[in-house]
């Protein structure tokens, strides 16, 4: 009250008391959002011993640094497997991801851009299928892929990732607001045909939204757990999320042999590493499409 | 005459290029939302139509679903679910409401760090979270043993019946919490200043800002993160599932209706009746969410 001339020059600065107590629940909240992933950088340098006895609590590193060791192990162990699911993963999310943002593509275009016959039906059935649970499809999608023996197969991962109903939602809002019909207009006088205005004129535009659609659906193909470990057995074939509860399991019920926490860490570290390294270079693309549905108005 | 029927033909012209096209280009969403939509869910229900055991298979009707909704393993687990919801829900959506006041108050370098660490594990997939926090609760190897021993203080035990379901909603809201913040940001970040600049001439509070304006300006994004999160809980299954391979006595295989369908499925070889429980489930999640989205017609945003 007392400063309403430098408030309003500043009007987003607090003072006083509220900054310290911002300050506080901040630093609160850094320490509680960080401490599993400093626990996790921490126990992935620590042999399978030092994760029970490390001399420096659990918190800090143990005399012995077994990092190296871990990634050697993780290269032998089960003849190297974690790499082929590491791979799986990839190929799940990166492929996956790519079909389903070219479905999306198309959709979200020919929806914004086009008036045809039974649209209107159509859009409802996708705004339907934002609301249906996608867990609600898996055991369907298992019972139906036994009845035609696609289970254990990469592609019982793979396909059901195509449907994406957000993704088609998020392209059809930013082509209505960011492509304008003039501009399509335009070409088609010009003599373009649909598909080469399509690529050549309306695409180019598209690329920020296709990269959100892209970047959100490879992290959801990444974080996949359900289906892959309900559709697949062979372990040859898992995706990385998979393949680490295996281990974690065989650790818990296994005999002292079996036990691989030492893999389990070092292996979770290294695989968080490419999406986290993702997340901070591409923020600016995530930020745009969380945001994109809730700040229409 | 002739000019009339020329721009007759010209809009026959147009709306026959918008049926090709159109359609054209909407139709491999549309193979796909059927082959991995529609027949999967038209095959669920079919299957829980009939009942399989040693004599064969019979058409059953409706029988398998008097079942589930008698049966007590998944009302169990439902009930579990909706406590979760109720309990997670506001939990998550607090937090996530203050720290995006604080940082949309609070511009600068330190805020801008603290935003990307609250968000940091949405980077993490869910499987890896449950995993980490599976360690930090088990007595050998978390810390908390050691922390609490410092204020002279035992640790819970986490992984416990009674301690469970405390140990699932802090997973949980670590990893969800600063997605919802993220969202909730960007929306105070697209309300005009001039908004709150003549309340601030007025001598209002910041919290009488954030209270009388900043909050129901954001009121969209509030109720579709909470149309989010509420249809995310329902679903619960990645968590317990994780940290049932560390306390197998005290999360079974019904903890979550999801849990209990996979089960069904997987080891108790109950296609028929796994299906039902599935279809039960995504039933009731979108009757919720279109209950909620009633109530709150007017501020959602997923409309038209």
């Amino acid at each position: 009250m007392s400063s309403t001339a430098t408030s309003a020059v500043k009007p987003n600065k607090i003072r006083g008391n509220k900054k310290i107590f911002t300050i506080v629940v901040l630093i609160v909240a850094i320490v509680y959002f960080l401490l599993p992933v400093w626990w996790l950088i921490v126990a992935s340098t620590k042999s399978n011993s030092g994760l029970f006895f490390g001399e420096h609590g659990s918190l800090w590193f143990a005399n012995k640094f077994a990092l190296w060791e871990n990634i050697k192990q993780l290269c032998t162990y089960q003849n190297g497997i974690y790499w082929r699911w590491l791979l799986n993963s990839f190929i799940y999310a990166l492929i996956g991801g790519l079909l389903s943002t070219a479905i999306s593509i198309l959709a979200g275009y020919g929806f914004a851009k086009f008036h045809f016959r039974g649209k209107k039906a159509f859009f409802n059935l996708v705004l339907g299928a934002l609301m249906i649970p996608s867990t609600a499809l898996v055991i369907p999608l298992f019972l139906i892929m036994s009845k035609i023996g696609m289970v254990n197969t990469m592609w019982a991962v793979l396909l059901p990732a195509l449907l994406n109903p957000m993704g088609v939602y998020l392209m059809r809002i930013y082509c209505q607001e960011s492509l304008p019909d003039e501009m399509i207009e335009a070409a088609r006088v010009d003599g373009a045909g649909e598909l080469r205005t399509f690529f050549q004129v309306s695409l180019p535009i598209m690329t920020p939204a296709i990269t959100t659609v892209y970047l959100l659906s490879t992290v959801g193909a990444w974080n996949n757990f359900f289906l892959p470990q309900i559709v697949l057995t062979n372990s040859k074939l898992y995706p990385i999320t998979v393949g680490l509860t295996q281990w974690q399991a065989q650790s818990q019920a296994g005999a002292a042999s079996e036990q691989v926490w030492n893999l389990v860490t070092s292996g979770s570290l290294i695989s968080v590493i490419p999406m986290v390294l993702a997340f901070l270079f591409l923020q600016k693309y995530w930020v745009g499409g969380l945001t994109a549905g809730s700040v229409k108005s | 005459m002739a000019s009339k029927s020329a721009a007759a033909h010209r809009d026959r012209v147009a709306a026959r290029r918008g049926n090709i096209w159109g359609w054209t280009f909407t139709i491999p969403f549309g193979i796909v939302f059927l082959l991995f939509l529609v027949i999967p869910l038209v095959y669920a229900f079919y299957m829980s139509m009939y009942t399989t055991n040693v004599f064969g298979t019979k058409f059953t009707g409706f029988a398998n679903y008097v079942r589930a909704f008698t049966d007590p393993a998944f009302l169990g687990g439902l009930g579990r679910v909706l406590l979760y919801t109720v309990v997670m829900v506001p939990i998550q959506l607090g937090l996530a409401l203050i720290f995006a006041l604080l940082l949309d108050a609070f511009k600068n370098k330190f805020a801008s760090f603290s935003r990307l660490v609250i968000f940091l594990p949405y980077a993490i997939p869910g499987v890896i979270g449950a995993l980490m926090w599976g360690f930090m609760y088990s007595k050998n190897m978390g810390p908390f043993t050691t922390i609490f021993e410092l204020f002279g203080m035992q640790a819970p035990a986490f992984l416990t019946s009674s301690g469970i379901f405390g140990a699932l909603v802090n997973v949980v809201t670590w990893q969800w919490t600063g997605y919802y913040m993220v969202i909730l940001y960007s929306a105070l970040q697209s309300i005009s200043p001039d908004l709150y600049e003549s309340a601030r001439i007025d001598g209002a509070s910041e919290l009488r800002i954030a209270w009388s304006i900043k909050i129901p300006m954001c009121a969209s994004s509030l109720v579709m993160v909470t149309i989010f999160s509420l249809i995310g809980t329902l679903q619960f299954y990645t968590e317990p599932t994780v940290l049932r391979n560390q306390a197998p006595t005290v999360i079974d295989t019904s903890y979550t209706p999801n849990m209990y369908a996979g089960a069904l499925a997987f080891s108790y070889n109950q296609p028929n009746y796994a299906a039902t429980i599935s279809f039960s489930l995504g039933f009731i999640v979108v009757l919720f969410s279109i209950i909620f989205m009633r109530l709150t017609k007017r501020q959602s945003g997923l409309e038209n």
